[in-house]
C-alpha cells in the first residue's frame, strides 16, 4: 500500500516537471465531446458530432476522440465532464448551455485540462474558453424567404426556451419578413424542449391549424418538418439540412457547421498555442452556412442568395436601425446597428411579433 | 385461451431471496447476448457497466450523489405505498422542495448566518409536504384518486419552476439567460468528508432510511402502516384512522422528496434552473419497488440503479456504444427483477376454453 503511494507520488511529481514540455505541443490529443441530445437528432447534436467527424477526418492519426449523449444538464453533466478529464482527454467540448457551470468547477480541479463551452458566457478559469455562431444572420435570410413565399402572409415559429440566442432569432425572422412586407404576421409556439419530436409535430399541427403555411423552428428534431411535408406546407431545416425530410418542403436550411472551429481548436491543442478564447463567428467564417435554396421561383432564390452574399462580406447587419421594439419605443436609431454585447443579452421582441415573450 | 396469474398457495422463501440474484444471473445472460449480437466484447462491456465504477474513488462519491435523492425520495414512498396511498408526485414535490429551499440564499443573497443551511433544509422539507398535502387533502376529503391529482401537480411545479427561474428569480447578472445566482458558499451543503465530493444529501438519505426501517418494523406507528395499507375496514377496528394516515403518509414522502431537492440543488447544482432533476421522482418508483419497500433494501436499489447509470457513461466512452443500449440494459435488469419477483410469487396458468359461468368478466 505504501509502496503504491510512494509511486503515485512520484508519478504525479513526474508528470508535473513534464507539464512544461506539452505546452509546446503534443503528437497526439484526444478531443471529447458532451451531447445534450442524442447523435441521431439530425439537429443540434447531430451537427456537433459532424464537427468532430470532420476533426477525426482532417486530423487523422493526431486524433482521438469519445463522447457522451444525451447528458441532462445538472449534476449529470459535471460528473460526464470530469469523467472525461480524468480519462486523459486533453480538450473538452460541451455543448449545450446548461453545462456553464458544470464546466467552469471541473475546469478549475483540472488546470491541464482545455474546456470549450458552447453558446454560454462564463469563463472562470484560464483554461475554458466559448464558441457560438451568429445563426440570426441565417435567420434574416429565411425571414425574407418566408414573405416572399407565404400565401397567407404569416409563418409559424417552434421555439425553444425564451433564452437571448432564440430571441434574436424570432426577431431577425421577423425583420427579413418585414422588410419584404411589413404587414407580415408571426406566430410563436413555446415547446420549451430542445427535442421533443411528439411536442414539436404538436406545435406544428397547431400553427398550421392557424393559417400560417411556413414553418421554421428553434428545436432539433426533423418533426416540424415531416408535418409541414404532409400538410403540402414550407419549411426551413435548422441546424443541419433536412433536406431529406421534406424534398419538395424545405426552402433552406441554416446549418451549423461547427467542424472547422474543432479543427481549429484541436490543431491548437497540438502546436500547444491554445489560448482562452470567446469566439461568436457567422457567415463570414463559414460557421453559419445555408443549405442549397430549394423549391422555390428564380428570383427569390436571386433574393436570398444576394443578402446573404451582403451579410457574408459585412456590408449588411440583420439588426440596423430604425427598429422599434415591441411596444413602440425605439430601439435602435436610423442607421444604427446593434453592438454583440448587447445581442448576447436580448430579451425583448421587436415590432410586429404577435406573441408576449414569456419572462 | 387466456392466460392467468394464480398465487402460490406455498410461497418458496428460499427463492424468494435468492430472486433479485437470479435476476442479475438473467440480467448478465442476456448482457451477453446484447452485447455479442452489437459486436462488442460483452466482458469488457459488463465490466465497465458493473467494475469499472466501483474501482475509482471519484466514482464512488459520484455514485453516492447520484443515489442520494433516489434514496431519500424512495424512502418515503415506501411510506405511501404501504400503506396503500399511490403518491407517484414525488418529483413535483422534489422541485417544490428545491424552491421553498432556495428562498434564502436567492432572495435573501447575502444573508449571513450559521442558520443559513438548516433553515434551508427546513423549508425544503416544509415546501415538499405542503405540495404534498394538497393530493392528500383531495383524497381524504374528496375522495379523489391521488394517483391522478399527484401526477398532474408534477407539471404544475416543472411550470412554475421554469416560470420563476426565468421571472422573478433570474439572475440580475446573467444576461437574461434562465438561472438563478450562484448559491454563496454558506449556502451550499458541505461535503461529508473532504477529500471526495459526497455531500450530506447521502447523508440525509442513510438516516431517513434507517429511521423508517425501525419505525416500520419497531413501532405501533409501523404496524399502523401495514394494517391500513391492507385493508382499511381491519384497520378501522382496531381503530386507526385511514383519514390521518393518508396525510401522514403523503407528509412524510412529500418532507423526504422536499430534502432531496433542496439538497440537489444546493449540494450538486448551486443554484436553480429551469430543469434541476432528470426524473428522479419518477425512477425513484422503481427504486422502492427494486427494494421491496423496505427502507434498507432501498438503499441497496438506489445504489444500484445509480451504479448502471455511471456504468452506461463509463460503457459508452470506453466500448462506444450508444446510450440507447444503456437504457435498454436498465430495462432489462428492471425486467427481470419484476418477473422474477412475479413469478415465484405466482403460478402461469393457460386457461383453454371459455370463461367459466360467472367470471365472464
Amino acid at each position: 500500500m505504501k509502496k503504491t503511494l510512494l509511486l503515485l507520488a512520484a508519478a504525479t511529481a513526474l508528470a508535473g516537471i513534464a507539464a512544461p514540455a506539452q505546452a509546446e505541443g503534443m503528437d497526439k490529443v484526444k478531443a471529447c465531446f458532451v451531447y445534450v441530445g442524442p447523435v441521431g437528432d439530425f439537429g443540434w447534436s447531430y451537427q456537433h458530432d459532424q464537427g468532430r467527424k470532420y476533426a477525426e477526418e482532417k486530423l487523422g492519426d493526431k486524433l482521438e476522440t469519445a463522447y457522451l449523449e444525451s447528458v441532462p444538464e445538472g449534476a449529470d453533466s459535471e460528473r460526464a465532464i470530469e469523467r472525461f478529464a480524468r480519462s486523459g482527454c486533453n480538450i473538452i467540448f460541451t455543448t449545450s448551455f446548461g453545462y456553464m457551470d458544470p464546466t467552469n468547477k471541473v475546469a478549475k480541479d483540472f488546470p491541464d485540462v482545455k474546456f470549450e463551452h458552447a453558446t454560454g458566457y462564463k469563463t472562470e478559469h484560464p483554461n475554458v474558453s466559448t464558441y457560438d455562431s451568429k445563426f440570426f444572420q441565417g435567420r434574416y435570410v429565411i425571414g425574407q424567404i418566408a414573405a416572399k413565399m407565404s400565401e397567407t402572409g404569416m409563418a409559424g415559429y417552434i421555439a425553444s426556451f425564451p433564452i437571448p440566442e432564440v430571441v434574436q432569432g424570432i426577431n431577425s425572422f421577423m425583420l427579413g419578413a418585414q422588410s419584404i412586407n411589413p404587414d407580415f404576421k408571426l406566430k410563436v409556439v413555446w415547446v420549451n424542449t430542445w427535442f421533443d419530436p411528439g411536442k414539436e409535430a404538436d406545435a406544428a399541427k397547431a400553427l398550421l391549424d392557424q393559417g400560417v403555411d411556413v414553418l421554421t423552428q428553434h428545436t432539433d428534431s426533423t418533426a416540424p418538418m415531416q408535418v409541414a411535408a404532409e400538410r403540402g406546407a414550407h419549411a426551413f431545416g435548422q441546424a443541419s439540412d433536412m433536406i431529406a425530410f421534406g424534398p419538395e418542403t424545405q426552402l433552406t436550411a441554416i446549418i451549423d457547421d461547427w467542424g472547422p472551429y474543432y479543427v481549429e481548436r484541436i490543431s491548437a491543442v497540438l502546436d500547444g498555442t491554445w489560448e482562452q478564447s470567446r469566439t461568436w463567428d457567422g457567415m463570414a467564417e463559414g460557421h453559419v452556412v445555408m443549405a442549397p435554396y430549394t423549391n422555390m421561383p428564380d428570383d427569390v432564390k436571386a433574393m436570398a442568395e444576394e443578402t446573404e452574399a451582403k451579410i457574408t462580406s459585412g456590408e449588411f447587419h440583420p439588426f440596423t436601425g430604425p427598429i422599434m421594439k415591441q411596444d413602440g419605443s425605439e430601439w435602435l436609431a436610423e442607421g444604427a446597428v446593434a453592438e454583440d454585447g448587447e445581442l448576447a443579452g436580448l430579451n425583448f421582441y421587436v415590432k410586429g411579433i404577435d406573441d408576449q415573450l414569456p419572462q | 385461451m387466456r392466460i392467468e396469474l394464480k398465487k402460490r398457495e406455498n410461497m418458496s422463501s428460499l427463492f424468494s431471496i435468492l430472486s433479485p440474484f437470479i435476476a442479475l444471473g438473467l440480467t448478465l445472460i442476456a448482457g451477453v447476448i446484447l452485447f455479442v449480437s452489437l459486436g462488442k466484447d460483452p466482458v469488457s462491456a459488463l465490466y465497465s457497466f458493473f467494475i469499472e465504477p466501483l474501482t475509482e474513488v471519484w466514482s464512488l462519491h459520484e455514485l453516492a450523489i447520484k443515489a442520494a435523492p433516489l434514496i431519500l425520495i424512495a424512502v418515503g414512498l415506501s411510506v405511501c405505498y404501504r400503506s396503500n396511498n399511490w403518491n407517484i408526485g414525488a418529483e413535483g414535490q422534489f422541485i417544490i422542495g428545491a424552491m421553498a429551499g432556495s428562498i434564502l440564499p436567492v432572495v435573501f443573497h447575502g444573508w449571513e448566518s450559521p442558520l443559513m443551511l438548516p433553515l434551508m433544509m427546513i423549508f425544503g422539507m416544509i415546501g415538499g409536504a405542503l405540495y404534498a398535502a394538497i393530493p392528500a387533502f383531495l383524497k381524504a376529503r374528496l375522495n379523489t384518486n391521488e394517483i391522478l391529482t399527484s401526477l398532474m401537480l408534477v407539471y404544475i411545479a416543472q411550470l412554475l419552476l421554469d416560470w420563476t427561474v426565468r421571472g422573478p428569480w433570474r439572475n440580475p447578472e446573467g444576461f437574461n439567460f434562465p438561472e438563478t445566482r450562484n448559491f454563496a458558499d454558506n449556502a451550499v451543503l458541505p461535503r461529508i468528508i473532504e477529500t471526495g465530493k459526497t455531500h450530506w444529501g447521502f447523508g440525509f438519505a442513510l438516516i431517513a432510511a434507517i429511521v423508517l426501517w425501525f419505525v416500520m418494523r419497531r413501532m405501533l406507528k409501523g404496524f399502523e402502516i401495514s394494517v391500513l395499507g391492507q385493508s382499511a375496514r381491519a384497520g378501522r377496528f382496531a381503530g386507526f384512522s385511514d383519514k390521518k394516515m393518508v396525510y401522514f403518509a403523503f407528509l412524510v414522502s412529500g418532507a423526504l422528496a422536499g430534502l432531496a431537492g433542496i439538497s440537489e440543488v444546493s449540494g450538486a447544482i448551486g443554484q436553480l434552473r429551469p430543469v434541476i432533476s432528470p426524473g428522479y421522482g419518477f425512477t425513484a418508483i422503481i427504486v422502492a419497488f427494486l427494494g421491496r419497500l423496505n427502507p434498507l433494501g432501498i438503499v441497496a436499489a438506489g445504489l444500484i440503479l445509480a451504479l448502471t447509470y455511471l456504468g452506461g457513461e463509463a460503457a459508452q466512452i470506453s466500448i462506444g456504444i450508444t446510450d440507447k443500449v444503456t437504457r435498454l440494459f436498465q430495462g432489462l435488469l428492471l425486467f427481470f427483477v419484476l418477473g422474477c419477483d412475479t413469478l415465484i410469487h405466482y403460478r402461469i396458468r393457460l386457461v383453454f376454453g371459455a370463461a367459466h359461468k360467472g367470471s365472464a368478466a
